[in-house]
């Protein structure tokens, strides 16, 4: 115990040391999510009336994020099932990056939740929990139980590798398979919550559900391939052509069956052309002169088609086009599962009345500082797990932060 | 400290200073919190416990606080009581759309006696302009203003809560702070609600309203003849919703938005009674519910009566 609190110690102060480029993207980060705070501060005074939220639009931005984010953490699972199920052994010292950036992105995904509650400071009263029926409440114990398996499998991991000791597996095979498991779920348990709703035909979907995964799965694994491409050029850790092949082809064939989803979706909604679609038709073409949307989603549709047509080119050696097909599809599934679902759902309300949504300033710093804290940390798990895994951090040796290759400052998923 | 970590000691020094500063940013970014009201945070909100979970003296304690609360607040001293349901009671509304001239005097009403806020205003009733020959929702206007109403080629649907028997609200909070009495009125407990608005997200006929600020009542506005679960003043964050005024209806009376109708549109009373004139209407009138595709069986009720104003006299 006293030799694991060392640990966390050395990580402690690991976490401050790096070169000018590790500096100047921490700064940043940290100026950002400061940014956020402060905003956040201003808005637990003033009420939710700070944000662009209404009756009519209850849920925006925040909820929005929360989503997306949801399908980020669940993606680890695309590097572990290659990795535990079919023994694959390109991607095995990479799936703890998968693992790390799924602790982050549930952390940003409950920031997210949080700062949507009106009254925060009644959290205990999730000990409460309205189970079986409601959503939510399912939604707070699988994505808590994701969080501690995932926290449980790195730590452990790491920890064995700095004690140079060979990990025990009764201490975390299971808990990866449980895991593999609950990763689905909590991505089935947040579509659930939305397609559960029958007052909104918009959500009360079921393709949605297979949409989320097939979205997730595609945007996930993107973001760990731009992940891997910095940490491969900017330390010595290594990173195998083959491994960010396997991620590719994991990626294209996602978004393939996401893109097809989205088609039937399209077809059934517009063809039939009943009262049911007038949501998405708001969504596409907007209602009247009420169309803020109409500016997402056309190139977000329009990214994850370049993306696909890129990923289906066979690949080149620098894998150029691969970063550039990634980069679009994270920024085109963040609108199209972010903004593009939540909102639609709210215009028209239930009984007929067009209002749109647009979030305030506020609103916006909230959510880049949410974000902000979330690579921070991530950035922060990467910096400690490649010394720690390459051997070069361990118990019984000297780190010499000095003559290390830092990381490079990880691209901003949101692409903006 | 071991030498082995001496190594790095001078770029931690640089990280402290770096944190040391960090302190101070935490602290400016923390601000605007100089400014927060106090009077909702205290230990005995924090401990208070789940309406259903609450003793009789435990309600007392809560009752007093809120009293003393407004009192402070709005310098009058309201009488604050926890109205139970009576039993064997279901209660039911029918609304004559036939009569109905859209003059909004409900929707003011109901403000009024459920203390409300009124800057932003919350208002539990939408009144919707309809085209004659469709009750499509998405054909009314919202935003009708006329110098007169009715205008002879329209019709008036007002909706609030259906109070329904399978309500999607109820369903999905995930605290059970929000659920249906035994006498049908779905209530919310808003010293409970954690303000997620899933519920608000739920809700079929937009029933439900979000105190997205502080809410604002001048004191001579203030109605204080309050019950726990109805019209005691709220707080901002929290949901609330139309209680069929069960403060009032629960003692025999009649909801506000009855009394105040000029052409008596609005009809209320006990289901589980065969001879009140609720149970009359549904007997006797072709009574149909709005959205009955979604199937969360509403407590209220619309239908057409013979006397629909042809006549222009009439009308006004």
């Amino acid at each position: 115990m006293k030799e694991y609190g060392r640990f966390l110690w050395r990580c402690f102060r690991l976490s401050f040391v790096g070169d000018w480029r590790y500096y100047s993207w921490m700064l940043l980060l940290t100026v950002v999510a400061l940014f956020g705070l402060n905003a956040y501060a201003n808005q637990f005074v003033h009420g939710l009336i700070t944000t662009g939220m209404t009756d009519q639009v209850s849920w925006g931005l925040y909820i929005s994020n929360f989503t997306y984010l949801v399908g980020m953490a669940a993606a680890a699972v695309m590097l572990v099932i290659p990795v535990y199920i079919y023994k694959n052994k390109d991607l095995h010292d990479l799936v703890i990056f998968g693992e790390l950036f799924a602790v982050a992105s549930i952390i940003m995904c409950m920031l997210f939740v949080t700062v949507d509650l009106g009254r925060p400071d009644r959290f205990l009263h999730l000990m409460r929990l309205n189970l079986p029926t409601s959503m939510l409440a399912w939604d707070v114990i699988v994505l808590n139980g994701y969080l501690f398996l995932n926290l449980h499998i790195c730590g452990y991991l790491i920890f064995c590798s700095y004690k140079r000791r060979k990990p025990t597996r009764k201490f975390y095979i299971p808990f990866v398979f449980i895991a593999i498991v609950w990763a689905i779920s909590i991505h089935t348990v947040t579509a659930f919550l939305l397609v559960g709703i029958g007052g909104r035909p918009f959500w009360n979907n079921p393709i949605i559900v297979p949409r989320f995964i097939a979205s997730a799965f595609s945007a996930g694994p993107a973001f760990i391939i731009l992940t891997l491409q910095v940490i491969r050029r900017s330390s010595s850790y290594k990173v195998t052509d083959e491994a960010l092949g396997l991620l590719r082809t994991i990626v294209t064939i996602a978004l393939t069956i996401n893109q097809f989803l989205l088609i039937s979706e399209l077809f059934t909604e517009l063809y039939a052309n009943t009262a049911h679609s007038i949501s998405l038709q708001y969504l596409l073409f907007g209602l009247g002169d009420k169309n803020d949307l109409v500016g997402w989603i056309w190139p977000a549709m329009i990214f994850n088609t370049i993306a696909l047509v890129l990923l289906y080119i066979p690949r080149s050696t620098t894998m150029m086009r691969t970063n550039v097909a990634c980069v679009l599809l994270i920024v085109g599934i963040w609108i199209e599962k972010g903004m593009g679902l939540i909102i639609p759902a709210f215009v028209p309300t239930p009984i007929g009345e067009v209002v749109e949504y647009t979030p305030t300033g506020n609103e916006i710093l909230i959510t880049l500082g949410i974000w902000a804290t979330g690579l921070l940390i991530y950035t922060i798990f990467v910096r400690i797990t490649i010394p720690v895994l390459s051997g070069e951090l361990t118990y019984d040796r000297v780190y010499r932060t000095e003559e290390e290759v830092l990381p490079d400052p990880i691209s901003h998923p949101k692409g903006e | 400290m071991s030498p082995q970590d001496n190594v790095s000691r001078r770029s931690f020094l640089r990280g402290s200073i770096g944190a040391a500063g960090g302190v101070a940013a935490v602290a400016a970014a923390l601000s605007p919190l100089k400014d927060l009201d106090t009077s909702d945070f205290t230990m005995s909100h924090f401990l208070q416990k789940h309406y259903k979970e609450m003793s009789e003296e435990d309600m007392q304690e809560v009752l007093e606080r809120i009293a003393k609360e407004v009192e402070k607040r709005h310098h009058l001293r309201p009488e604050v009581r926890d109205v139970k349901p009576m039993d064997g009671v279901e209660f039911a509304y029918a609304l004559n759309l036939g009569k109905c001239i859209g003059c909004r005097k409900c929707v003011h009403a109901c403000v009024a006696e459920n203390n409300q806020s009124r800057s932003p205003e919350i208002q539990y009733i939408r009144v919707l302009e309809m085209p004659k020959g469709s009750i499509d929702v998405e054909k009314g206007n919202h935003h009708y203003d006329r110098p007169k109403v009715p205008d002879k080629d329209h019709f008036y649907m007002p909706i609030q809560c259906h109070q329904c028997a399978d309500a999607p609200c109820v369903k999905v909070c995930p605290v059970e702070a929000t659920w249906t009495e035994p006498d049908g009125i779905t209530v919310v407990d808003y010293d409970w609600c954690i303000g997620c608005r899933y519920c608000e997200a739920a809700c079929p006929y937009w029933a439900r309203r979000f105190n997205f600020s502080e809410p604002e009542i001048p004191d001579k506005d203030i109605n204080p003849n309050m019950a726990y679960l109805s019209n005691r003043p709220r707080h901002k964050g929290v949901m609330e919703k139309c209680t069929f005024c069960l403060h009032r209806t629960r003692e025999g009376k009649m909801p506000a938005c009855l009394e105040v109708c000029p052409v008596g549109a609005r009809h209320f009373g006990d289901l589980a009674d065969a001879k009140s004139e609720v149970s009359q209407i549904l007997q006797k009138k072709r009574v149909f519910v709005l959205k009955e595709d979604v199937k969360t069986l509403p407590r209220f009720y619309y239908y057409f009566d013979e006397d629909y104003y042809v006549d222009e006299k009439e009308a006004r």
